[in-house]
């Protein structure tokens, strides 16, 4: 029983950074309509950020702030360079691009900062907590307090603020929200901004257990995929909850059954990401997207 | 006399004349490229001409790659004669990996496909018994090599690895360029075109674009097939989530839907590390550079595609993406 609760608590916390991810690949799909595949790249160079700050002799928080501030701004800057000019192509000519950003970007980590994984030390303390035989940490406690609160203020952003108001109409009708005077392609940039900050929280949470290096969002990526897809695509509580449920389901599949192991990890999550496409593409959260054929 | 047979016979020419003209270890860089101008082909079946991407055909060379070792190494198959079971093997899963992508839409299909390439390395590490996990199965000194290390006929083994790759990929190139002018291909583009027109017109939707996934694959098959006996060793790394995305970076610089532009692409993808080389404080021994380039690349070709194609339309006053 003691393991069970153990495999439940550490399910959570690690879906909680698969949550955050998921989160902004969610913010982008709502505002822009598309499957941003750099997503997990881009909060790794976030993540690199943070740690080149504090090597630099600054503390979290402040580090953690400015990393927020650079990502915001290296999101809409990315949005207004390439992604701009062909917004109005084909859905897959921009999913190709971000394949080709996911490449870039992983390319550019590699090369500044080099392979070797590298020590983070987040604002929580990754010293084990016992309590009643399940062992947790303040970090494990963390990613999943801070993944509610991004929840939240994405919530309060889209219900209750213009910026919110504006952003969900350019991704209803682009055309009709410029008519009644909304910047569509500021919010788009605002949108791809919004999610670079989103991911660099996901990025900065999940470096403290996982290590720093290049690759390190590369399989968290799939769980963010799957965790999206799972709560619906398009809603972020969706995300998050889709999270917290693959982490629980993965580490209880990876304990129970015995030949899925640690090894088959990503082989649930994928099938997971189909059975969910093809059996209730809307997912958990969503609703049903009706067109005209 | 037709541009196009032209440059054919050209390319077969130059074919011909590269290995007399070129060093050993340029020869077997070029079979290798020979493997990826297979798999860039199948790509441009399946993503220019019926209009589904797929992230995952280094995971369709993989399945073709591991078919032709673990027959070469545990069934006493050789080498040859695996190629044609390789594409047929790899070739089923295409069709079958057809069947539910008819339900997914453009940017889910990118999503299953993207998942399917970053799992296959860890199923293939997990079916030890069968796959030789992350050691892999070595072909080398193997007896059904034909090679058999020591060269065929009066040809060195690289050669003959060359000669080997690019007979087929010739062949291959052949048939891909009668599929596309044929039927088959009209009815791709009318489905990728309009699924609504061509459904009118009488075409089978679902027929066409699961035969594309599994055309599509067997190529990729045979590539992996030929890749494996290149390098007389298999092992999950061989096949990465990277070669995926580098096919993909391989079949756009090809400009999809131009089986002519294959060549390029492959030779992008084999080439790039040496280009990249000659811009000056680039390490590439590291692997970030070489990456990053690729994915600049990728970045850029999208950038500036829509503007050629335009332009190149107007010119021919085709349509986009038009002939085969």
């Amino acid at each position: 029983m003691a393991n069970f609760v153990q495999q439940v608590v550490s399910g959570l916390a690690s879906g909680g950074i698969y949550g955050l991810l998921a989160l902004a690949i969610v913010l982008i799909n709502r505002s822009t309509g598309v499957i941003n595949f750099a997503q997990g790249e881009m909060a790794t160079l976030s993540a690199f950020l943070c740690w080149t700050l504090m090597d630099h002799g600054w503390a979290f928080w402040p580090a953690f702030a400015a990393t927020l501030f650079l990502s915001f701004g290296g999101g809409l800057l990315l949005e207004a360079v390439v992604i701009r000019p062909i917004q109005n192509g084909p859905l897959v000519g921009i999913v190709i691009l971000t394949i080709g950003l996911l490449i870039a970007i992983n390319g550019l980590t590699t090369w500044i900062w080099g392979g070797a994984a590298k020590q983070f030390h987040g604002p929580f303390s990754t010293a084990p907590i016992r309590v009643g035989g399940v062992a947790f940490s303040k970090q494990d406690l963390g990613v999943i307090v801070v993944a509610f609160v991004a929840v939240g203020l994405v919530a309060a952003l889209f219900a209750r603020t213009r910026l919110g108001l504006a952003l969900r109409a350019v991704a209803v009708n682009p055309l009709e929200s410029r008519l009644v005077g909304i910047r569509a392609s500021t919010m788009l940039a605002v949108g791809w901004g919004l999610a670079a900050a989103l991911g660099a929280v996901a990025g900065v949470m999940a470096a403290p257990s996982l290590f720093l290096e290049p690759n390190m969002m590369q399989t968290v990526l799939l769980y963010a995929f799957a965790a999206a897809v799972l709560g619906g695509m398009e809603s972020p509580l969706g995300a998050v909850v889709g999270g917290l449920l693959l982490g629980v389901v993965l580490n209880l599949a990876g304990t129970y059954v015995h030949w899925i192991g640690g090894e088959l990890r990503l082989a649930v999550a994928l099938a997971l990401i189909l059975g969910v496409l093809l059996v209730r593409p809307s997912g958990l959260f969503g609703r049903t997207a009706l067109r005209r054929a | 006399m037709k541009a196009k047979p032209i440059a054919f016979g050209l390319g077969v020419a130059v074919l011909v004349v590269l290995p007399f003209v070129l060093n050993d270890f340029r020869t077997v860089q070029l079979a290798t490229v020979g493997a990826y101008f297979i798999a860039i082909l199948g790509l441009d079946i399946l993503t220019g001409h019926s209009g589904q991407i797929s992230l995952c055909h280094g995971a369709f060379m993989a399945v073709g790659g591991y078919t032709t070792a673990i027959l070469m190494a545990n069934h006493n198959v050789r080498d040859l004669w695996t190629i044609p079971i390789a594409a047929g093997v790899a070739g089923g899963i295409g069709l079958l990996a057809g069947v539910p992508a008819l339900r997914l839409s453009g940017l889910y299909l990118a999503l299953a496909t993207f998942g399917i390439a970053v799992v296959l390395p860890t199923i293939l590490k997990k079916f030890e018994h069968f796959t030789g996990g992350s050691t892999g199965i070595t072909l080398f000194g193997k007896p059904t090599q034909t090679g058999h290390g020591v060269g065929v006929w009066r040809l060195t083994n690289n050669q003959w690895l060359y000669v080997l790759t690019w007979s087929i990929g010739v062949v291959l190139f052949l048939l891909a360029w009668w599929l596309l002018g044929a039927r088959f291909g009209r009815s791709l583009r009318a489905v990728r075109d309009s699924e609504l027109a061509a459904a009118a017109s009488g075409v089978n939707r679902a027929l066409y674009k699961v035969l594309a996934f599994g055309v599509s694959a067997a190529f990729a098959g045979v590539a992996g097939a030929l890749f494996a006996i290149n390098v007389a060793y298999v092992s999950p790394d061989t096949f990465p989530i990277q070669l995926s995305l580098y096919l993909l970076v391989g079949a756009v610089v090809g400009f999809f839907g131009s089986i002519w532009g294959a060549v390029f692409g492959a030779l992008l993808i084999q080439f790039l590390p040496d280009i990249v080389g000659v811009f000056p404080h680039v390490d590439t021994k590291q692997a970030g550079p070489t990456t990053f380039f690729f994915g600049l690349v990728l970045v850029v070709l999208m950038l500036v595609l829509p503007l050629l194609l335009r332009l190149a339309s107007r010119i021919s006053n085709r349509g986009y993406l038009g002939a085969p």
